[in-house]
């Protein structure tokens, strides 16, 4: 068979907040897929196939919730897919829509993912505690803290780097007009003195609880072709797995990261990522995790990430621009926010990113985690088509 | 051929059986089933090219559920992975998808489910309209028993007809050892049982079913060292039709039949269809277009045990092993998920 050639023809998100008591979960999902579809220049003919991705069904209390929004995503009598892979699922789910063109099945698919953690409770959904499993009560940011503490120690970053990103995010997330928080006021000192929430991660270094939206409509080279706009082309996909717990795990960087990112650097024909790629969205619910990934991707060696960030060579304007979106601090629709990661990389290479626009971005970087940092999902999009970048 | 690119090559399934002893998320089950996979192909965890699952959070009752899964792996190295929440056989769709671009040659596709560790009917009530129906706590098999009234008074079967395929089903279930419900049972003595939501009788409804099942996939090259005969997939078709129980006609099944028609279903041998209700089979033969002559759920089907998020998977491997046999050249399998038939997958293989 052989891989098809597949490319990004339009993304559309929602306006994020804490409470979107305006529209039910179809209604929200249709304000990302509407502005997708006409981002794209398609209708519902030209769709052939739904590929949904959202977190655990308990955030919103609503088993398989696609089957009831089949109505709203236009799937009835069309094939619909329902991917979870935990906090990366917004990534996967465009992975899986892409491989749907990629394997010759389909000429065009519309991947939505969303989150409406308002109709439910999210930190009740991650607090059951199944018989024999290590219980982790303490949230997500308690989950994570003691990575974050290792990291530090490990690398001999001083304590200002997970602030740093944190007002460098919030800025660039005032600049987007759909994100959630946007602050651009921030300040390292205003993180610092920010109340301490999980040590070492403090309440300014901490993404919020969203609701929210994003679908991209997906198509084949014909389709790509017949676009009236700049589409993004796939160089690469990729996505691993590895168990949450194991003596020897090494959760600062994890090993399932570090091979899915050689595998999306070899399949994009990239052998030195932080010289090729040109912007990146990052995966970064805390602060810390923008060094952390910096260096679990390979942008930087082992213990070295956030001296990049120190240098502020992550902002609008440095070597390498990561979440010029505003990323995950800046708005957390958990199923949705991987997708976020890669649409807004897309938007950046199809040069629609808006104020946000990092100039010159050809090739983007989209990157999405879950689970205890143990489900990785990414991919490479580019102006030119895969192979021809120049 | 264009389609005929990947075929099933490998088909282990735990027993069907009406509760284990398991953790709720039941990932023990998998274990042995992946040892029995793995040895029957003399391959290693490690050959496989992608691994894709299908299960279910609410089944669980708990979030992230399917993580669980990944220690029953022994996951590391890390694998290339992926997740559907939804019957298993949708993984295999993803996992068919993902061979098709080339990237991988073998992938391993399982699902799983323990449906006792809650309760099966309320918890179903959860995939209904959260804002309008789900508060009405409308009972599974109540649902079902409206699409089957709703045949009955069109004329389309009869309660005698219902219960032939509830016996022809346990009859067939005797050769198969993972079997939960079986045995010689007569109609006559069936249509004297109460029944449990009118016009359904126990014998109607799928038990209520703990169980796990995997199936290997291959790319052509892979398959035929892998076994001398695989089951090649000619057609893999899936559609969802919509969630409104009033906004569609109960009696038929669009989505099976655009999907039947779509993956070339005719002249299939043998039939293994998903059918968790005794008049959802009749709705599907007809909808399949399956005559007489086709053999339908030789193994007893979803009427002799019905795991949750593996059935589905488990009609694949099923109809795969008549093919490997000789015993049949073209058959298919069919999933189901939803309420009522509300989405349908039909997979066409042939020798």
């Amino acid at each position: 068979m052989g891989k098809q050639i597949a490319a990004v023809l339009g993304t559309g998100q929602t306006r994020h907040a804490s409470r979107r008591t305006d529209v039910s979960m179809a209604g929200l999902c249709r304000e990302a897929v509407d502005r997708a579809m006409a981002d794209a220049g398609v209708g519902w003919a030209d769709v052939d196939a739904v590929v949904v991705g959202k977190a655990p069904d308990l955030f919103e209390g609503v088993m398989m919730p696609e089957l009831m929004l089949a109505d709203a995503l236009g799937a009835n009598g069309k094939p619909l897919l329902r991917v979870h892979t935990a906090g990366s699922v917004g990534g996967s789910t465009a992975n899986v829509a892409a491989s749907l063109v990629q394997g010759g099945v389909h000429r065009r698919v519309l991947a939505v993912s969303f989150e409406k953690q308002s109709e439910s409770n999210a930190m009740w959904a991650l607090s059951i505690m199944p018989p024999f499993s290590m219980p982790v009560g303490a949230g997500a940011g308690g989950y994570f803290a003691p990575h974050v503490r290792s990291y530090i120690r490990r690398s001999g970053a001083p304590e200002h780097i997970g602030a740093m990103v944190a007002v460098k995010d919030r800025l660039n997330g005032s600049k987007n007009p759909w994100a959630h928080v946007r602050q651009s006021d921030l300040t390292v000192e205003s993180v610092l003195a920010s109340q301490m929430l999980w040590d070492p991660i403090r309440y300014d270094e901490t993404c919020p609880s969203s609701d929210g939206a994003c679908a991209i409509v997906l198509g084949g080279e014909s389709a790509a072709q017949a676009a009236t706009q700049p589409v993004a082309w796939i160089h690469a996909t990729a996505m691993r797995t590895e168990p949450t717990t194991f003596a020897g795990r090494d959760q600062v960087n994890p090993q399932a990261g570090r091979d899915a990112a050689a595998a999306l650097w070899k399949q994009a024909g990239i052998s030195d990522p932080l010289s090729e790629i040109d912007v990146a969205e990052i995966y970064v619910p805390f602060s810390w995790f923008e060094p952390m990934w910096l260096e679990n991707l390979g942008f930087t060696d082992e213990g070295s990430g956030w001296r990049l960030t120190e240098a502020g060579e992550t902002a609008i304007g440095g070597r390498l621009p990561i979440n010029p979106s505003g990323g995950v601090l800046s708005s957390n629709p958990i199923g949705a926010s991987g997708m976020l990661r890669f649409a807004e990389a897309a938007m950046q290479v199809m040069k629609r990113a808006g104020d946000h626009q990092v100039d010159g971005a050809r090739t983007a970087l989209g990157h999405a985690y879950g689970g205890g940092s143990q489900y990785f999902s990414m991919w490479v999009v580019g102006a030119d088509r895969p192979g021809e970048r120049s | 051929m264009t389609e005929s690119d990947v075929a099933v090559v490998g088909f282990a399934q735990a027993p069907n059986v009406r509760a284990t002893h398991g953790t709720t998320n039941g990932v023990e089950m998998l274990v042995p089933v992946f040892d029995e996979l793995l040895d029957g192909t003399g391959l290693s965890k490690k050959d496989i090219g992608f691994w894709c699952s299908g299960s279910s959070d609410y089944l669980a009752g708990r979030a992230f559920s399917f993580i669980a899964a990944i220690d029953a792996i022994g996951a590391f190295p890390p694998i290339n992975e992926s997740h559907v929440e939804m019957d298993a056989a949708w993984a295999l769709f993803e996992a068919w998808v993902k061979i098709r671009t080339g990237e991988v040659d073998t992938a391993l596709v399982y699902g799983f489910g323990k449906s006792s560790a809650g309760d099966l009917r309320r918890t179903l009530a959860m995939q209904l309209d959260p804002y309008f129906v789900a508060p009405l706590w409308p009972d599974s098999v109540a649902v079902a028993g409206l699409q089957a009234r709703l045949g009955l008074d069109s004329g389309l079967f009869s309660e005698q007809q219902m219960a032939q395929v509830a016996a022809r089903s346990r009859a067939d279930a005797q050769r198969n050892p993972n079997a939960q419900v079986s045995g010689e049972v007569q109609v006559s003595d069936l249509l004297e049982r109460p029944y449990v939501a009118d016009p359904l009788r126990a014998h109607d409804c799928a038990p209520i079913t703990d169980g796990a099942s995997a199936v290997l996939l291959a790319s052509a090259d892979r398959a035929r060292e892998l076994r001398a005969r695989p089951a090649w997939i000619t057609g893999l078709e899936h559609r969802v039709e919509s969630a409104q129980l009033g906004g569609r006609d109960l009696t038929a099944s669009p989505s099976t039949s655009d999907a039947a028609s779509a993956a070339d279903a005719t002249g299939v041998e043998v039939a293994e269809l998903h059918a968790p209700f005794s008049h959802q089979e009749i709705l599907l033969r007809t909808a399949i277009g399956l005559g007489e002559s086709t053999r339908i759920n030789p193994s007893g089907g979803a009427l002799c045990g019905n795991p949750m998020f593996a059935a589905g998977l488990s009609r694949i491997g099923e109809a795969a092993s008549r093919v490997w046999s000789g015993e049949a050249g073209k058959v298919l399998a069919h999933a189901t998920s939803g309420p009522a038939l509300q989405q349908n997958l039909v997979c066409v293989m042939e020798g």
